[in-house]
């Protein structure tokens, strides 16, 4: 009987066209919409920040250089992750990422907990060659970001359309990007003060590359680097971590 | 080639490329400060190159014969050939990318060559570049004997065949210049997506129009195959690249899918690529050019029915365990874990199936490379089938997770599946299509069969031993409790694997090469011969009782 059937509907190329959308909608629907209506998926975190407009455009040299090919951004709920990279990863800490980082493969260390495990002048130091400071690394050299002068001029433009997307930037945020991408990097400028006012006082504000006077590349993958699992401390709370949030202040 | 379209359809295809040229220039100017400048040169020069052909033939005369009566196999040589040397350029890319991870400096300090952004050249090169060239070309050839019609469409089948081969330089250059955006197997950006659907549309319609037109009742099973390819990466496509541009001068954009829900459309889409994209479209070669190699019929209709529907139900339920022991819900990797075990039984009907066609035949697997080729396809599907089934299981993948366990697995797939495949249709589709009498040498198919198989044997070897020696590297604790290993420990320890998968790669990369000379010597030197029977569509006065 079965057979019959097919015998009917493998003469029919419309039909058949449909019996495989059909069959293949299924399992997509079943498992993605009920993503957005289930509450439980993302946990609240009411003190989660947004990224700052440098953290943001370091956040997209990290995507424009392929970086998730070796690193990824997900600690799993395993004993051995939890003690080597720190509380496992929560779904909230993502929720402002386009496109999520998690990544697939781990070349090098997991990152989603770098933030504040080293200096900046250590990540310059190993992004200008890795090898000077782990010496056994196989990671490519990105000195010349440390050459190229970090782009602002658009920096508005990215910030609206995350905006358009349900990212809550707010006017002034989008208005000051540029600004704001410049005193992040540069701490005794005039535009050092507005970076605090608007994404708060824990926000970190470094001559990222060691050199205030110049934006580039490097401040901002630095900046992107040193925010990573800091933007919530919604993993440290109730979920048996055995560490501490890193201190932002060191 | 040219002179064999009428003027109008010259006029035709002047005029699209003449659109593309000035989409191209729309590009230049919106983007001329930015990557996206370059990609609209690369468009005007693309659209230029072939405009040349087309107007230089323009007032040829008109084609006399009846094209009706003939197949339309132009389009198909030239996909073959595309194939062929993109799988050159993608596999060359990765045994590049190989070597980097085992000698860093190989990047040369330059940023266009470091691995992250060299690594997507690799994949969209040999999955996209050659993969789908193989694909568009095999599909080509068998909808037309399968139905025994000509193509519908004389300029279409070389828009969906340079259209896409346009996608493809324009992924790969956006990649060397930063263009990219980080989503596996989906990195190009909003514009080139764009351009894909626009390309992918055309090939569905230009398909379904063919099958239309057949002299057969039933549609054969290998265009099952080729429907579910094309239909379901339409839908996987277009889903998970909803994305936002930040101006319409700018190649970034901002995908719409947030986070967690990105993760799941992410991993829904790269699973589902494996599985529409690197499986069901080369199971259609599969039931085409196997049976015809081996001169026997498939083993069992029953069979065929049973794998086609389980694999296009099941597959786009096993996507998320990519996911296990992450921030998704816990619901979605369980799911994600129980499809992926029962896709085994549809995807061992399928290798099984095609196996057991070979009975009667072995003396010839034996004897003939091309058939050894397609044979040792099937082996290695049903082996990549069952590795992959077993690796979604949950605690399987918290060991396999991460490490190059993986990477050895798409590689048995990828190399020993999709590959041979491949390589064993196209063996068989060049004569034909050439109408040789045979390949220029057998000895160099055997040479090439068998430095395939042992470069595949070494890569993933080398991957499932540093892949599990990482694993359980990362989990050992020493007696006090306390992590045994660095995680430089366990970086350390890969370093001979790395070598050793690069010495694979680059015999699996000069067996394609010895492929690629043996088919140009083919087309050269072997003298031309009349096919036995007559490979010709139906005339339509035949069958107008039906």
């Amino acid at each position: 009987m079965p057979e019959f059937f097919h015998r009917k509907i493998e003469r029919s190329a419309i039909g058949f066209v449909l019996a495989i959308i059909a069959a293949a909608s299924v399992g997509g629907i079943v498992e993605i919409a009920p993503l957005f209506t289930i509450d439980e998926t993302v946990e609240e975190a009411p003190d989660m920040r947004v990224y700052t407009p440098l953290e943001l455009a370091g956040r997209n040299i990290y995507v424009r250089e392929g970086c998730y090919a070796c690193h990824s951004q997900m600690i799993r709920t395993l004993r051995d992750e939890v003690e080597r990279y720190g509380p496992y990863s929560l779904a909230v800490e993502s929720k402002y990422d386009r496109p999520m980082l998690w990544g697939s493969k781990r070349t090098g260390p997991d990152l989603a907990r770098v933030g504040g495990k080293y200096s900046d002048a250590w990540h310059v130091a190993h992004l200008i060659n890795p090898r000077d400071v782990v010496p056994e690394s196989n990671m490519p050299a990105y000195a010349f970001l440390a050459r190229t002068a970090l782009r602002t001029d658009d920096l508005s433009d990215h910030l609206r359309a995350q905006r358009r997307l349900g990212v809550p930037y707010t006017d002034e945020m989008i208005g000051n990007a540029a600004a704001d991408a410049y005193g992040q990097a540069a701490p005794d400028s005039d535009f050092a003060a507005g970076v605090s006012e608007r994404y708060g006082e824990a926000t970190e504000v470094s001559a990222f590359d060691g050199v205030a006077s110049r934006l580039t590349e490097m401040d901002a993958l630095v900046a992107y680097l040193q925010v990573l699992g800091r933007l919530t401390s919604a993993a440290y709370e109730n979920t048996a971590a055995p560490q501490e949030a890193p201190n932002p202040d060191n | 080639m040219v002179a064999k379209l009428t003027t109008s359809e010259r006029q035709s295809a002047a005029v699209i490329l003449l659109l593309v040229a000035l989409a191209g220039i729309a590009m230049a100017a919106a983007g001329r400060n930015e990557a996206m400048g370059v990609h609209g040169l690369i468009v005007i020069l693309f659209a230029g190159a072939l405009l040349y052909p087309v107007l230089s033939a323009f007032y040829a005369p008109e084609p006399t014969e009846d094209r009706q009566a003939s197949y339309y196999d132009d389009p198909i040589k030239v996909g073959i050939a595309l194939a062929m040397g993109w799988a050159i350029f993608g596999m060359f890319m990765g045994v590049w990318v190989a070597a980097q991870l085992a000698w860093p400096n190989l990047h040369f300090d330059g940023a266009w060559s470091t691995f992250g952004r060299l690594r997507p050249t690799h994949t969209t090169g040999v999955i996209f570049g050659f993969g789908g060239n193989a694909l568009i070309a095999t599909s080509f050839h068998v909808v037309q004997r399968t139905s025994r019609a000509r193509l519908a469409g004389q300029v279409s089948p070389w828009f969906v065949l340079f259209g896409y081969n346009l996608f493809c330089v324009l992924a790969v250059t956006g990649y060397i210049l930063g263009v990219t955006q980080s989503k596996e197997y989906a990195e190009p950006e909003w514009y080139a997506d764009l351009w894909l659907v626009v390309v992918w549309v055309t090939y569905f319609l230009l398909y379904i129009a063919t099958i239309a037109r057949r002299k057969e009742p039933h549609i054969y099973v290998a265009n099952w195959y080729f429907m579910a390819f094309i239909l379901v990466v339409a839908i996987l496509h277009i889903v998970n690249n909803l994305a936002l541009p930040i101006s319409w001068g700018s190649a970034k954009s901002y995908t719409i899918w947030p986070g967690v829900q990105d993760a799941m459309v992410q991993w829904w889409y790269g699973h589902n690529a494996v599985a529409f994209f690197l499986t069901a479209g080369f199971l259609g070669m599969l039931y085409y050019y196997l049976p015809i190699r081996a001169g026997r019929p498939i083993f069992s209709y029953r069979l065929s029915i049973l794998s086609f529907w389980g694999i296009t139900f099941f597959y786009m339920w096993a996507g998320s365990h990519h996911l296990h022991y992450t921030a998704l819900p816990h619901w979605v990797q369980t799911l994600g874990m129980t499809f992926s075990v029962m896709l085994l039984v549809p995807s061992w009907a399928s290798a099984g199936n095609a196996l057991l066609t070979l009975n009667g035949a072995w003396h010839k697997v034996r004897d003939d490379a091309t058939l050894r080729f397609m044979m040792a396809a099937a082996v290695f599907y049903g082996i990549s089938t069952f590795e992959g089934s077993f690796l979604a299981i949950r605690p399987v993948n918290a060991l396999s997770h991460y490490t190059d366990w993986t990477v050895g697995h798409v590689h048995a797939g990828a190399l020993g599946w999709v590959a041979l495949i491949s390589f064993g249709s196209i063996y068989t589709l060049v004569p034909a299509l050439w109408k040789r009498e045979r390949m220029y040498s057998p000895a160099l198919i055997e040479w090439h069969f068998w430095l395939a198989i042992a470069g595949t044997l070494i890569y993933i070897f080398a991957m499932w031993n540093s892949g599990i020696l990482q694993g359980l590297m990362w989990r050992t604790y020493t007696e006090e409790g306390t992590l045994a290993y660095s995680f430089l420990d366990s970086l350390v320890a890969m370093y001979p694997y790395y070598i050793a998968r690069t010495i694979g790669g680059a015999m699996f990369l000069l067996g394609t090469a010895i492929g690629c000379y043996n088919i140009w010597m083919t087309i050269r030197l072997v003298p031309a011969t009349v096919p036995e029977e007559a490979d010709l569509p139906v005339k339509d006065a035949v069958v107008a009782g039906e």
